[in-house]
């Protein structure tokens, strides 16, 4: 097992460095970041070479990128270039954009998961109820929806509901502009008033667009083992409905949504650009935007190295947890 | 209700229980209803089980045979139908909830499924669902029924039952599988056991072991067996009675000698000529004309009809019963079975020339003994690996 | 039965025009059973009706509507009233004209999406599987690879890049860089399902017999494999149209979309985002399209799912 893990992430160097390249490669397509500054007003030949020697974009391609990935193995992940912005260290902006994006899914994946389960176990065993076509009715409405139209339309609603409290004399209470900068003040009743105020609507978009998924994917893996032959057997046997649903069905079905879930929550780390950016989160899916409509190389390449870290080592967690949930799968 | 209830060949168990039934079927039977119309898949089936009888029910798939099994368990979908009578010990079954089955299955009639790759739980090992099972119905601890466990899998005869017991059913060959799927059916000492095909996914040599295996326990426990297969050579060498079943319903029944040796319906016939027999060496095995009914739009009258090389008019258009024929405890579904007591050799009534481009082999051989049977397998593999070599 | 080995040694040929026959007569059956099961399906019978209409509104609508999406100026943010059904834009331009060409161009996207998609996923799944080996693991690395990459790069590469722009029509028509764009980065769960049934499927006994009778690989994986995972590849082609509506929507509304003077739905609703209080239907039209378009191939999806596959309906006899 730990030699499988430790072989596993070695084959993913390879994978990073590759990716890097191309990653490095593209944002070196997207153009110039300097380009703009240059038109911006007339500068002298003196100014744009000593700009060019500062970002070291006077130096070719493939060195840019060798130097790069020397002081990126050597924990500097270089800074920002673009002329004034130029000079943030790209470590520690990411590292913020982190813990924000963090502090947002967590809640949300753990919600969108237990209720998606929940309602695809249930939509399972009471097949063609009225409660199975409720769900998957509301699931087929999220999957069809536009996130950013969801979250544009909740946050109109938060601007009403704000505007309709403060008409009856409260408080606005929806905070669409993203956690306050310098954290949660005053009494603890206050600080979760704002806490849930910030946290309501982004989470909601969040969970919708996942609910549907985990909703849809175990109510369609509880279906075929509540089928199956081993269930009907446990059935044979005089075990009870609930037993063979959840010490048969449920346990054989949780093999598929784990390791769903986890390429899923792998994959969110990469921040959620659309929610971000419209309850104006500064999250990494922010931040990547940014970068890219900036033309930041090494903003781009941090992200891409983290984010990249965490698909495959989340990757590794979901082949280890299908080990673990199916003895027939061996990890050697 | 039943105007023909068999009671042929009365076994006493080796306890000595005679007369006493365990299980008594009297017309069921078991509609689907579909997008497509409704699947008739069981009409008008009755039979009784003693105390260490054994009844085998043949016939190919599609018959009604597993339906019938699963709903003596109680297992078939909500939606299906279902009418007529099952009685366990005088205890009606049919119209009983989930949990008002529950101590029924697995403690008084217990199932083998027919198969054991699937059937299995993949996620646990053998002694915990064999410990399962006898939770399921004895009050005690897991220490004890773990002991249970490993004494079934020793009962059936698992080598090594301790430790196999801990071991994942991957871990397990086929044959041991069904083994344990055995001992599964009998940790609980059922009255009735019922084993839906249960040597039709194993090898020739594994399905006698595990055919003696069950008549092993049905001696020990005086469980009365249903076999339900579609091998006559199953039936032939370890049941007391047969059932043979066509289109959802039984059509001949009688002891396993009367049935082999007596036909009186000519599906039997048909079914009986399809068996390879030594016997027949040098003759072709002559397989039924046409494909079984669809159980959605039976044919008119006998469902064997459209298949049948002696129906008459009336057989297309009257569905007959299940009535005894001019032996006595021989009972057949046929309006023909007076005259196909007639007939001397009534397997050459599906005789046909269809199938098959080389002739029976075995006649080649007996004719002509100088005939080269086999290349030599050096030269074809040589041959193989060059037509394999440009392509790959 | 045309590409059997070497002419030495056959077996006594099997009478393969009969064989085909009852093959495509099996077929053409099977289709009719599954086109018979589908029509049953309520929500995707009505879900392709409405799939249908939104065809012929997309590519039939401008030429039959008394506005062209280029007339402005008919009087700015009118709301929806017998002349102007769906209102006017900021341009007072007409909201069915401008919608009937947002359709049509969200539907050419997500058409060329979901074909891109499949050939890509189908073929490089298809290898991976049957191939396995050096082949298997590079395709693998390579379907990590590109989900590794951070999801909008090539996109801003492809709408930034001077070169590619000019490239694709130096008026800055992008809308099919757009659609080639999606598609490149849609084709890995398709590629993923397809490999791990071709695995499967490519141990089972008739490829085995196939292989037997001297078929080649490309016959063995075109004709034996792959016909058998056809209902998986119908369905999520049909899947990635709607995913491919909503991931267009979402890449217009942080501005590497289809740009000016290309439009689609998403775009419309991304320009019509602040209006959403005091113009309302200025978004909720092409907003009420997305989801029309999206929610009707999902369930097409899910009927030919259900038709392809109605195992939790049947029962065994």
């Amino acid at each position: 097992m730990f030699r499988y893990i430790i072989r596993r992430l070695l084959i993913s160097i390879p994978l990073l460095i590759v990716a890097s390249f191309l990653c490095f490669g593209l944002t070196n397509a997207m153009g110039d970041p300097l380009g703009e500054w240059k038109l911006q007003k007339p500068r002298t030949p003196a100014e744009i070479s000593l700009a060019y020697e500062r970002t070291g974009y006077n130096k070719p391609f493939l060195e840019r990128y060798v130097n790069w990935a020397g002081d990126f193995v050597t924990g500097d992940w270089g800074e920002s270039v673009v002329p004034g912005n130029a000079g943030k260290p790209v470590k520690e902006d990411l590292l913020k954009s982190f813990v924000v994006t963090l502090r947002l899914i967590i809640g949300a994946e753990i919600i969108a998961l237990a209720l998606g389960m929940a309602v695809g176990v249930i939509g399972a065993v009471r097949q063609y109820s009225i409660f199975d076509y409720t769900a998957t009715g509301i699931a087929f409405a999220m999957f069809s929806m536009p996130l950013f139209c969801v979250a544009l339309v909740l946050k109109a609603g938060g601007i009403q509901l704000n505007n309709w409290l403060e008409s009856i004399g409260g408080d606005r209470w929806i905070i669409t502009a993203g956690p306050p900068g310098d954290g949660f003040k005053g009494s603890f009743g206050h600080q979760l008033f704002q806490y849930s105020g910030a946290y309501i609507l982004p989470t909601i978009c969040l969970i919708v667009i996942q609910f549907a998924l985990y909703s849809r994917f175990q109510r369609a893996s509880m279906l075929e083992t509540l089928n199956s032959d081993y269930v009907r057997t446990a059935q044979a046997k005089g075990v009870s409905q609930g037993r063979a649903i959840f010490k048969h069905a449920f346990r054989n079905a949780l093999i598929p949504i784990i390791t769903v879930s986890s390429l899923n929550i792998g994959a969110s780390f990469g921040g959620a650009v659309i929610t971000e950016t419209v309850f104006g989160w500064s999250g990494m899916g922010k931040f990547l935007v940014e970068a890219i409509t900036k033309l930041e190389p090494y903003q781009v390449l941090g992200f891409m190295m983290v984010t990249a870290v965490f698909i495959i080592v989340f990757n590794l967690i979901a082949d280890i947890m299908y080990a673990f949930l199916d003895p027939r799968i061996r990890l050697d | 209700m039943s105007g023909y209830d068999v009671t042929v060949a009365q076994r006493s168990g080796p306890d000595g229980r005679t007369g006493e039934k365990l299980l008594r079927v009297e017309n069921l039977s078991v509609d689907f209803p579909t997008d497509d119309g409704t699947v008739h898949a069981v009409r008008d089936v009755s039979f009784t089980l003693g105390p260490g009888e054994v009844l085998g029910v043949v016939g190919e798939s599609g018959s009604g045979k597993s339906v019938s099994s699963m709903a003596i368990m109680g297992l078939l979908p909500k939606t299906a139908v279902i009418g007529g009578s099952i009685k366990f010990k005088e205890r009606e079954l049919v119209g009983l909830t989930y949990k008002q089955m529950q101590p029924v299955r697995g403690n008084g009639v217990a199932m083998i499924f027919q198969d054991p790759m699937t059937s299995l739980n993949p996620v646990y090992t053998v002694g915990w669902q064999l410990a399962e099972a006898y939770k399921a119905h004895h009050d005690v601890s897991k220490k004890a029924a773990w002991a249970k466990a490993v004494e079934s899998l020793e009962l059936v005869g698992i080598p090594q039952p301790d430790r196999r017991a801990a071991q994942y059913p991957h871990e397990f060959s086929g044959g041991m599988r069904q083994r344990v799927m055995i001992a599964m059916a009998v940790i609980n000492d059922p009255d009735v056991i019922i084993a839906d095909e249960p040597t039709t996914a194993l090898d020739v040599t594994v399905q006698a072991q595990i055919l003696d295996t069950l008549l092993r326990i049905r001696d020990e426990t005086s469980a009365g067996i249903v076999i339900i297969t579609h091998d006559l050579g199953v039936v032939a060498g370890m049941v007391d009675r047969v059932q043979v079943m066509y289109g959802g319903t039984v059509v001949e029944q009688g002891t396993v000698d009367e049935v082999f040796e007596a036909q009186r319906m000519p599906y039997t016939v048909g079914l009986i000529g399809s068996i390879p027999n030594p016997q027949m060496l040098g003759k072709r095995l002559t397989p039924i004309k046409g494909a079984p009914p669809s159980l959605m739009n039976l044919p008119p009258g006998c469902s064997f009809s459209p298949r049948c090389p002696i129906a008459v008019d009336e057989c297309r258009t009257v569905e007959p019963l299940l009535l005894e024929t001019d032996r006595h405890g021989h009972f057949a579904r046929c309006h023909r079975s007076a005259h196909l007591a007639t007939i001397p050799n009534p397997q050459r009534l599906f005789a046909h020339d269809e199938i098959g481009v080389v002739e029976n082999p075995a006649a080649l051989t007996t004719a002509n003994p100088g005939i080269p049977v086999a290349e030599d397998l050096a030269a074809v593999e040589r041959r193989l690996h060059q037509e394999e070599s440009p392509t790959s | 039965m045309t590409e059997i080995g070497s002419p030495v040694a056959q077996p006594p040929a099997p009478p393969s025009a009969e064989v085909s026959q009852f093959d495509s007569s099996a077929t053409r059956k099977q289709w009719q059973v599954i086109l018979r099961r589908f029509l049953r399906h309520r929500a995707a019978v009505i879900g392709f009706g409405i799939f249908v209409v939104l065809v012929l509104f997309a590519f039939l609508g401008g030429a039959l509507w008394k506005y062209d999406f280029t007339q402005l100026s008919l009087g700015r943010y009118k709301p929806p009233s017998g002349d102007h059904p769906f209102g006017t834009d900021r341009l007072g331009g007409d909201m069915v004209a401008q919608t009937i060409r947002g359709t049509q161009f969200s539907l050419q996207i997500a058409l060329i999406v979901a074909l891109m998609a499949t050939v890509i996923g189908v073929v490089l799944g298809a290898l991976a599987g049957y191939l396995r080996g050096w082949v298997d693991t590079v395709i693998s690395r390579f379907t990590d690879l590109v989900l590794v990459l951070p999801p909008f790069i090539i996109a801003a590469v492809l709408v930034r890049n001077s070169f590619v722009v000019s490239v694709a029509g130096g008026g800055g028509s992008n809308w099919l860089i757009v659609a080639i764009y999606l598609g490149l980065i849609s084709w890995m769960p398709i590629a993923r399902v397809i490999r791990g049934m071709v695995l499967s499927l490519r141990e089972k006994e008739f490829v085995e017999a196939a292989h037997a009778l001297g078929a080649s690989t490309p016959r063995i994986v075109f004709r034996h494999i792959l016909p058998n995972a056809v209902d998986v590849i119908i369905v999520n082609a049909t899947l990635t149209v709607a995913q491919a509506v909503l991931l267009e929507a979402a890449l217009s509304f942080i501005g590497l979309g289809v740009q000016s003077p290309d439009t689609s739905l998403g775009l419309m609703i991304s320009q019509n985002k602040n209006e959403l209080t005091l113009h309302p239907w200025l978004f909720f039209i092409p907003f009420t399209f997305i989801v029309l378009i999206s929610l009707s191939v999902n369930f097409i999806g899910d009927g030919l799912r259900d038709a392809f596959d109605p195992r939790q309906k049947r029962v065994k006899a």
